[in-house]
């Protein structure tokens, strides 16, 4: 007997909640105790509810997400040994300033930036194009999405030791390949860039053909109309695509470089493999490819410095947050620059906006 | 998440309720308007194009059937082998055996299902919460789902690995399954699934006759989400699967998951590099054969809603 009326669908703010008054329809009831306590029932039931639905979510992320997310912070404020977890010893930020003039931090968090922008940049990119081709109007359309997808199936660590053949100095598919280019066979596992390139490779070839299918799914959404007016306006398909595809999906795209980002800085499975084995941990003999996940884990569970390892988790954190921080300045000032209509809906990438997909079931 | 760039919205209150989807069919984003999208055909530049990008994608999988069917010897020869080898039985059993593959398997299988269980449960339960009661503060606590997703779960390793010491869950299951049982993107993606595709008339309906929440749950919501739960099903599992960072910190070798058992694998444990590519082809083999049957509803999933870790 809820009396909200299916009209009243507003996203604002939710309406007050309902008063469970037995009203609209129903037998009539005489006003005895057994109606009061039914209608007692109903408001618990119609307001409590709800909560009792999300209160699993809350308390799940609550214990396993952010508790030890804070708590991070506050081990980072102790030394404390693996072998020994319950001895706690006070430090205040000494591990932090510790962490500061550590070189192996710095070549880790520079390892982690070049790592994440020759894995990210290019993959990006060529998801738009991707999805740009996928647009079209094709054979075989479905075949094409699950096959650009099948390496997000791929588990990181297959995935690695696949790569880590193909990328083998003496026999690899790769130098194999390069070779009838004239190209000597490079010794991928131990020089600083071709390391950082293979294993970005691994991140490319996993999440191309996901994004794509990202943006693909913005582009659909791109009213056609808006392409027929700059055809009429005589743009070139290039220029559509530049004046049209890239500012309809604009929203996707900051998605997908925050979730990028994240995934960047948490890169840990795909050097670890790569190294194979004693080298992977510290990221190569020389940490050439060393990423700040490597690092804690280092620090934490081969070092048995858990408070250290805390501090790195806490620095990454930091880092995101930054990141996120610079790239909402960023994506603020170009939105003041250019208010263009098919992207006046832009949101800000801590929000991604609901996917509007009424679709029609086809 | 795919996100809406037209102008208008489409939750305008005169929009007819529609007829939810037929079960089993995954509705693929769509712009309601007519023609949305583009209608170029493809030309043979497109169809060369989009061949190389499948090709790249696959290549590595069927290389890796390859190398597991041959031998060391013929891995390690120029040119490298381009055609499967007569060994692949062989090296799958050893790799089985020898390598624990076999209780890898069993154990991704029971903490993949379990979370994805869990995460279509409570996901559905939250998303039609969000999607159709009206209580305070709603828009707030979405909010505060949504900005879950960006505190990456890696960063709680230290603790929580303390934690499972504690509870005396070391090297256990479920210290790998209890972190991981609720999404935020989950949560988000039953939302926007529920918004479009339950008409409040059936909720309404359903007060009228007097069922309380629950069982309007269970008889009225839960047939209607069934598509969306399995697509979120399909999808939790497949990173559940390859979820790597905390299960390599919580499990140790005589109790592996698929990932954990992997790096074993590589770090000198197995010299055989036609066994480790059978290890890594029995670790991706249960994800390929998902995608083989369902892979249309998967990138119907994604595209209905971005779902990524």
């Amino acid at each position: 007997m809820a009396t909200s009326t299916p009209a009243a669908r507003t996203d604002g703010q939710p309406p007050p909640p309902p008063h469970g008054s037995a009203g609209k329809s129903g037998p009539r009831r005489d006003g005895s105790a057994g109606q009061s306590r039914r209608n007692l029932l109903h408001r618990l039931d119609v307001r409590g509810v709800p909560y009792a639905f999300i209160a699993p979510f809350f308390l799940i992320f609550g214990a396993f997400g952010l508790y030890p997310l804070l708590y991070t912070f506050w081990i980072s404020l102790h030394r404390v040994e693996l072998s020994s977890l319950d001895r706690m010893e006070w430090r205040g930020l000494a591990n932090f300033t510790e962490l500061i003039d550590d070189d192996r931090f710095w070549n880790a968090l520079t390892n982690t930036f070049t790592i994440g922008v020759i894995s990210t940049v290019p993959q990006l990119l060529m998801a738009l194009g991707l999805a740009h081709l996928l647009n079209y109007r094709l054979r075989g359309s479905t075949f094409f999405r699950v096959a650009v997808l099948t390496p997000y199936a791929t588990s990181i660590a297959a995935a690695a030791l696949v790569f880590t053949m193909l990328f083998e100095r003496d026999y690899g598919m790769i130098n194999w390949g390069l070779g009838f280019l004239g190209v000597e066979n490079i010794d991928f596992e131990n020089q600083k860039w071709p390391a950082q390139f293979a294993i970005s490779a691994i991140v490319i070839w996993r999440w191309t053909g996901y994004n794509a299918l990202l943006y693909l799914a913005a582009m659909q959404a791109i009213p056609r109309d808006l392409y027929e007016a700059a055809a009429i306006d005589g743009a070139s398909r290039w220029q559509q695509f530049r004046q049209v595809t890239v500012p309809g999906i604009s929203a996707t795209i900051v998605f997908t470089i925050v979730l990028s980002t994240i995934g960047a800085t948490q890169l840990f499975g795909e050097p670890l493999i790569f190294g194979q084995g004693p080298n992977g941990i510290s990221g190569g003999a020389d940490n050439q490819y060393q990423t700040l996940g490597l690092l804690l884990y280092e620090e934490g569970w081969r070092n048995y410095q858990m408070g250290r390892a805390a501090t790195i988790a806490w620095a990454m954190f930091l880092i995101l947050i930054l990141v996120f921080v610079l790239q909402r300045v960023v994506t603020g000032v170009r939105a003041r620059r250019s208010a263009r209509p098919a992207s006046a809906t832009r949101k800000t990438p801590a929000t991604p906006k609901a996917p509007s997909t009424p679709s029609v079931p086809s | 998440m795919t996100i809406d760039t037209a102008p208008v919205r489409t939750d305008a209150h005169d929009r007819a309720p529609r007829a939810p989807a037929p079960a089993g069919r995954l509705r693929i984003a769509r712009a309601l308007r007519p023609g949305a999208g583009r209608t170029h055909h493809a030309g043979p530049l497109a169809y060369v194009l989009l061949g190389i990008a499948a090709l790249v994608s696959l290549f590595p999988l069927y290389w890796t059937v390859v190398a597991a069917s041959t031998d060391n010897t013929r891995i390690s020869q120029t040119p490298p082998p381009f055609l499967p080898g007569p060994n692949l039985l062989k090296n799958l059993g050893i790799a089985w055996q020898d390598a624990a593959m076999g209780k890898a398997m069993i154990n991704s299988l029971i903490v993949a299902g379990a979370i994805a269980l869990s995460t279509v449960f409570f996901a559905t339960l939250a998303g039609f919460a969000f999607a159709k009661l009206r209580f305070r503060g709603r828009n707030l606590l979405l909010l505060l789902v949504i900005g879950t997703m960006l505190v990456p779960p890696q960063l709680g390793v230290v603790p929580l690995f303390m934690m499972m010491a504690d509870l005396g869950w070391g090297q256990t299951l479920p210290s790998v399954i209890f972190p991981t049982l609720v999404s935020a993107v989950g949560v988000f993606f039953m939302r926007q699934y529920l918004k479009e595709a339950l008409p409040d008339e059936l909720i309404e309906a359903g007060r009228l006759d007097g069922a309380h929440s629950l069982r309007i749950f269970w008889s009225i919501v839960l047939p209607i989400a069934r598509p969306p739960m399995a697509v979120l099903f399909m999808i939790t599992f497949v990173h559940a699967w390859n979820d790597f960072f905390w299960p390599f910190i919580a499990l140790d070798m005589t109790n592996p998951t698929v990932p954990v058992a992997l790096t074993q694998l590589s770090a000198g444990y197995v010299r055989d590099q036609s066994v480790i590519m059978a290890g890594a082809l029995l670790g991706t083999l249960p994800l390929l054969v998902m995608f083989i049957v369902f892979g249309r509803q998967i990138v119907g999933g994604i595209m209905q809603g971005a779902v990524k870790g």
